[in-house]
């Protein structure tokens, strides 16, 4: 079997601030393999962001890195500067949150998406990069002239598809969207939903979704990892992880969405009390313990592991364990 | 390969203006023409009252001390017209002043615009170099400061340009005389003391264009530090305030070389706000160049006016004040349209 | 924000003013101890208090006969000796008591342009961002027409015209620096003017004056700390480069008419150091003090300046 595109293996980040450090992600391993959708759920806050940071070897300067991110096999944390840069949007590319501030506001959007592809292919004409930039327009659903227009004047809904048709521009194998869908309304969602899922079935690229509106990831992913406080808390098929969750703070990120058209949903909201932990000030033994509906004493005296179960399911749960069969021991 | 996608959502997407950049920068030009214009019509109206609302009799605050039987103050007023009505007054104003007639030098007995039209351009030589060098090399500095943040360089560099930013830029020039052109102990002077040329006669063009620009060495180079020091602060705070943004991040994640992010995208943005306060700040140039002049004796209109406070010059004062208000309006308006070729959000 | 290190406040045993001035004093403290983290700011202060300590003390330290051209006893530009610490200036007089007394003129009349330029500018500030329509844009757009004016050339005639005293010159640099400090509390303004508290305060029939006076107000006075304190530094400046230029009042010393002094008489070709370093140094110390407390101030106020 190939290696997968795309294997985080015991990745954790800390951040330096103010003397402090600061924990933003534990021990996360994580795979994408070419033509699959893996969807990463969680609140703000849980880490989410800093990691996909990480496979473009991204993240800020204060930021300490360990384990190992493999694409295609080789370590980006530890790439030559050349290497990486060669990496960059022609291996991987990113679809960043908020496009409305991820533009330059300043250059055109030609120049935009033409720059990503001289960076790459040097050796283009500026009729055949035109060319280019056209055609990638279009794969996203938007007329060709659009690319003479400057960020300010696309609606949010044309920013983000410009931002899916740039991510496009060197032909990468790995795609990550980060929050593709936060701050777009729903019947815009819906129409950049499927622009990615079209191009996940007709391109082959594999996909690193990142959301926390788990319906979402539910329709689209083929496997979902739920995230709290920097870890992996629950992982697996997606119908399975949207629908019976394992780990208790799954259920209630996946409850927590009303179904659209569901009157019962629209009118019995149920969230979670609390904010999650701030993760200068994690508390001991298990991160979600304070907030979980379920928790005993004992979940606060040690941090509870990943385990499988059958399906192909991962959770960190003490309570998981009580009513279905562990598959293997750790 | 293309999709298929559902027909635009009416309700949702918005059409897009035209990408165009002809079709608003023009109205843009307009609006910011117009605006100069109400400044330069204002400054008309403070220049006109500034000598005849204040308190006391306008002959006796004009001519003071000059006249003492009331057949001379009657004189002088009838030559001045103070003895129509202000509104008559303040048209003659503006009639003399759109003409050219700004009134007669007390002290040299000349037109004052004569005068002026003499002393312009060692002035604008002085601060037309000022300005481009420290301009050029502060945004430079600026930018560079700001990239490298918190190193020593930044730091270093920084703490000097407060501390130039702090001090009157004539006091650094009678530093720089004392050390330069005087010598300290032992060591000699090496730069002339003031004046705009030697004096010397039968020099070619060039002999005289060089002691020229051998005379303007110092106080072009007082003029520049003072300037730079505070072009690349504004310059550095524009850049930090840069640093933070998204795209950023999202040009990096293309594969771009660290100096394309920072000359390609921050800087390009940070050009901005920084046009902006540096056009701003260009009313403290004209002051500038006022105080140097008189330090190292440049006969410009710097120093016109200066000598106008002597006597008091009147008519020389008003004239030199509605040059340099003119030329700071004028300078604004250039920048407001660099501005608007700069920015294309702000065309639309 | 949460800051675990505060009183409590006890409900129902307090009122409504005592509620808001414990608030005010709580916040005055976290300020305070934000202030007290940047070495530059705190550097500034100390020089400024010291500077202000030698003003008021000066009868203390320095002789006022030696401000007095009939009783000077030194020689013509002394260079400095055991008497004469500073040397002497071209009338004989003890440079340093001259430097002394002097600071006494350069930081009041800083202080007072400044309070007149506050004044004015604040006024103008909050009236141009709180009044939509026709009044503010009015307000607006003459602050903007006054700020092109460049500062120099207008102060001189000015100076010309009021006649040379130590308030016209205060007047005249107060009148020509109120547009900066005026944009900038117009744009507070327009900022607080959105929040949601104004909208609760004015459905509950609060009148224009309490709006401005209870709740921009309160909330722009910070800003309006900072940017004094930059003004003062601005105003010494000013008033340096007035009375180099003669505008000053003739009788009374300070830093700018040392220096005139040292100008007219030809120091720097006489090589007399003593008489035209000292003032100028005084001058940078001073307002490099109030420009430092003064970024201090902003960045304590606005996070986002942090790490300039």
């Amino acid at each position: 079997m190939t290696a997968p595109l795309l294997e985080m293996r015991d990745v954790g980040v800390t951040y330096r601030a103010r003397g402090r450090e600061i924990p933003a992600v534990r021990d996360v391993n994580l795979t994408v393999s070419r033509g699959e959708i893996v969807g990463l759920a969680g609140e703000s806050g849980c880490g989410k962001s800093t990691l996909a940071s990480t496979i473009l070897r991204l993240q800020p300067a204060s930021a300490q890195v360990t384990g190992q991110v493999l694409f295609e096999g080789e370590d980006v944390l530890t790439m030559r500067w050349g290497d990486l840069r060669t990496l960059r949007w022609a291996g991987a590319s990113i679809v960043f949150q908020g496009a409305l501030h991820s533009l330059n506001p300043v250059h055109r959007i030609s120049r935009q998406i033409g720059e990503a592809i001289t960076t790459h292919q040097p050796g283009l004409s500026e009729q055949q990069v035109t060319e280019r930039t056209g055609d990638l327009l279009e794969q996203v659903g938007l007329p060709r002239q659009r690319a003479s227009t400057y960020p300010h004047q696309l609606s949010g809904g044309q920013k983000q598809r410009v931002m899916i048709a740039m991510a496009l521009a060197c032909n990468p194998s790995l795609i990550v969207a980060d929050e593709p869908t936060t701050a777009l309304d729903v019947m815009v969602q819906a129409q950049v939903l499927d622009v990615l899922q079209h191009l996940v079935r007709e391109l082959g690229v594999g996909m690193l979704i990142i959301s926390h509106d788990l319906s979402v990831l539910g329709d689209l992913c083929d496997r979902i990892v739920v995230m709290y406080a920097g870890r992996v808390v629950e992982a697996g098929p997606a119908a399975a992880v949207f629908g019976q969750s394992l780990h208790p703070y799954a259920r209630a990120l996946s409850a927590a969405f009303p179904k659209v058209g569901d009157p019962a949903a629209r009118f019995a909201p149920a969230g979670l009390p609390g904010d999650p932990p701030d993760p200068a000030e994690l508390p001991p033994g298990c991160s979600f313990a304070p907030r979980c509906p379920q928790a005993l004493d004992s979940c606060t005296e040690a941090v509870p592991l990943l385990e499988s179960y059958d399906g192909g399911r991962l959770a960190a749960c003490f309570r998981v364990g009580e009513d279905r069969e562990t598959v293997s021991l750790p | 390969m293309s999709m298929v996608v559902a027909g635009e959502a009416p309700a949702t997407e918005v059409t897009p203006r035209s990408g165009g950049r002809g079709k608003s920068y023009p109205r843009y030009v307009g609006g910011k023409v117009l605006g100069s214009l109400g400044s330069l019509a204002f400054m008309l109206v403070v220049n006109f009252f500034l000598f005849r609302v204040l308190p006391g009799d306008p002959a006796r605050t004009l001519g003071r001390g000059r006249f003492t039987t009331p057949e001379q103050l009657a004189e002088f007023n009838r030559t001045h017209g103070l003895d129509q009505p202000l509104v008559e007054q303040f048209f003659t104003f503006l009639r003399n002043t759109f003409t050219g007639d700004l009134g007669v030098s007390i002290k040299y007995n000349v037109p004052v615009s004569e005068l002026m039209l003499d002393r312009m351009w060692p002035t604008l030589l002085l601060v037309g170099t000022s300005t481009i060098l420290s301009t050029v090399i502060g945004i430079w500095m600026g930018i560079h400061q700001a990239w490298k943040r918190d190193s020593f360089l930044d730091r270093s560099t920084t703490g000097t340009a407060l501390t130039l930013y702090s001090m009157p830029e004539w006091w650094l020039g009678l530093v720089l005389i004392a050390v330069f052109s005087v010598g300290i102990g032992p060591i000699p002077g090496i730069f002339p003391t003031g004046g705009l040329d030697s004096g010397a006669v039968g020099q070619s063009a060039i002999e005289h264009g060089l002691d020229v620009a051998w005379h303007l060495v110092l106080p072009v180079f007082t003029l520049t530090l003072a300037y730079l020091a505070e072009y690349s602060l504004i310059m550095r705070a524009s850049v930090l305030d840069e640093l933070g943004e998204d795209y950023l991040t999202t040009a990096r994640a293309k594969g771009l070389r660290d100096i394309q992010v920072r000359n390609n995208h921050a800087v390009r943005n940070a050009m901005l706000p920084a046009t902006t306060v540096i056009a701003l700040n260009l009313g403290f140039v004209v002051s500038g160049a006022i105080t140097i002049e008189t330090v190292f004796s440049i006969p410009g209109l710097g120093l016109l006016s200066t000598e106008a406070l002597q006597t008091p010059d009147y008519w020389v004062l008003q004239g030199t004040f509605l040059f340099a208000s003119g030329a700071v309006i004028f300078a604004n308006l250039a920048a407001n349209l660099l501005y608007g070729l700069l920015d294309p959000r702000v065309r639309s | 924000m949460t800051a675990p290190t505060e009183t409590p406040v006890e409900a129902g045993r307090l009122s409504t003013r005592q509620l808001s001035w414990q608030r005010r004093r709580q916040a005055l403290a976290r300020g305070w101890a934000e202030f007290r983290r940047h070495r530059s700011g705190m550097v500034g202060l100390g020089i400024m208090v010291a500077f202000v300590l030698v003003a008021l003390c000066a009868p203390l330290l320095a002789s006022a006969d030696g401000l007095s051209v009939t009783k000077a006893t030194g020689g013509v530009l002394e260079s400095p000796s055991g008497k004469f610490w500073l040397g002497t200036d071209e009338s004989g007089r003890s440079v340093l008591t001259l430097l002394i007394w002097g600071s006494r003129i350069s930081l009041l009349v800083g202080l007072l342009a400044t309070v007149i330029s506050m004044v004015i500018g604040t006024l103008i500030g909050l009236l141009s961002g709180y009044f939509t329509g026709w009044a503010g844009s009015i307000l607006y757009r003459f602050t903007e027409w006054f700020l092109v004016i460049p500062f120099l050339p207008l102060a001189i005639i000015l100076a010309t015209v009021l006649g040379r005293s130590l308030f016209n010159i205060a007047l005249v640099i107060g009148i020509t620096t109120w547009p900066s400090t005026a944009l900038l509390i117009r744009s507070q303004t327009l900022s607080i003017k959105e929040r949601p508290y104004l909208e609760r305060a004015r459905v509950l029939g609060a009148g224009r004056a309490h709006q401005i006076g209870r709740h921009i107000l309160p909330n722009v006075m910070p800003m309006v700390f900072a940017n004094t304190t930059l003004t003062v530094a601005a105003a010494i400046l000013s008033e340096t480069t007035l009375s180099f230029l003669g505008l000053g009042d003739p009788t009374r010393v300070s830093w700018g008419t040392m220096l005139d002094s040292a100008y007219s008489v030809g120091a720097m070709t006489t090589g007399s150091w003593w008489f035209f370093l000292p003032p100028g140094l005084c001058v940078v110390a001073v307002v490099l003090a109030f420009t430092l407390i003064g970024r201090a101030l902003e960045e304590v106020l606005d996070p986002r300046l942090r790490g300039r």
